[in-house]
């Protein structure tokens, strides 16, 4: 059974948005993890992840934003969630990782701050 | 929760380790739980804390590899409340079940968080040693809404942190 992730990437106001599309499980956080290490790689300054077509994520897709914190932490970037559905923040909320990410509403308001 | 007084399973499943499975048996469990009752936020949280389990029976028990055995079976029972349990078998790697616990959550690191997802969300989360191998792990979720002959406050039920 096919497991890819789709995710766009696009550059707009200064800021890198990833875009993944569908359900982050341990199956496609994989491809998730990669994107993100390497656009952190590259030297961005401003990543907003738009979580707005993920309708699932556990806690392997978790992990891998905890780790893409860390990253940008590590090299002075900032990151950014936006969009993210309510399956998808009640996860955040659980793990108690929901004040510990800067979470916007929309990406409006992600690429607003 | 001795097995010869259950009534038999509603639904039992073998599935490979292979976290392509995953998301076809969270659609299953997501469909069978709303129509036990089961919210749709409550069906996602049974079907995240299945995903956790099967996950960890993936990566811990089998250590990734794709061919191991996993059973689940689901027993949708009404006495003396409804309830829906979830029972996940392995064959993979023991561990002494008193050594799995949920991490400090107040360390922000990746990882460790399944167990304490699956102890959130549901109203029990047992693990015990499986005879001759492997791990049995039962998960039991109740409905939030109550049947109309029980009176208690819906919401002094709903204010509890694994109920929502």
């Amino acid at each position: 059974m096919p497991s890819d992730l789709p995710i766009d990437i696009e550059t707009r106001d200064g800021a890198t948005i990833v875009r993944p599309s569908g359900e982050v499980d341990l199956a496609r956080s994989p491809t998730l993890r990669t994107t993100l290490g390497e656009v952190i790689g590259d030297g961005v300054s401003r990543l907003v992840l738009d979580l707005s077509q993920v309708d699932y994520m556990d806690s392997s897709g978790v992990a891998t934003l905890v780790e893409a914190l860390q990253q940008c932490r590590t090299r002075q970037a900032t990151l950014v969630l936006s969009g993210l559905q309510d399956r998808v923040r009640s996860v955040f909320e659980i793990a108690k990782l929901d004040a510990v990410f800067t979470i916007r509403p929309d990406l409006d308001a992600a690429l607003g701050d | 929760m001795s097995e010869q007084h259950d009534p038999p399973p509603t639904i039992r499943l073998e599935l490979l380790s292979r976290p392509d499975l995953l998301a076809p048996v969270r659609a299953m469990i997501v469909s069978l739980a709303e129509r036990f009752g089961f919210d749709d936020i409550e069906s996602g949280h049974l079907a995240l804390a299945v995903d956790e389990a099967l996950a960890n029976v993936i990566r811990h028990g089998y250590e990734s590899r794709p061919d191991g055995r996993i059973w689940l079976t689901i027993r949708l029972l009404d006495d003396p409340a409804p309830t829906f349990r979830i029972e996940i078998e392995d064959e993979g790697r023991q561990i002494d079940p008193s050594q799995i616990n949920p991490r400090d959550l107040d360390e922000i690191r990746p990882g460790g968080l399944g167990v304490h997802i699956m102890r959130e969300v549901t109203d029990a989360c047992d693990f015990e040693t499986r005879s001759p191998r492997g791990m049995r792990l039962v998960l039991e979720k109740m409905p939030r809404r109550r049947p109309p002959h029980d009176h208690r406050d819906a919401d002094e039920t709903s204010s509890s942190p694994n109920r929502t």
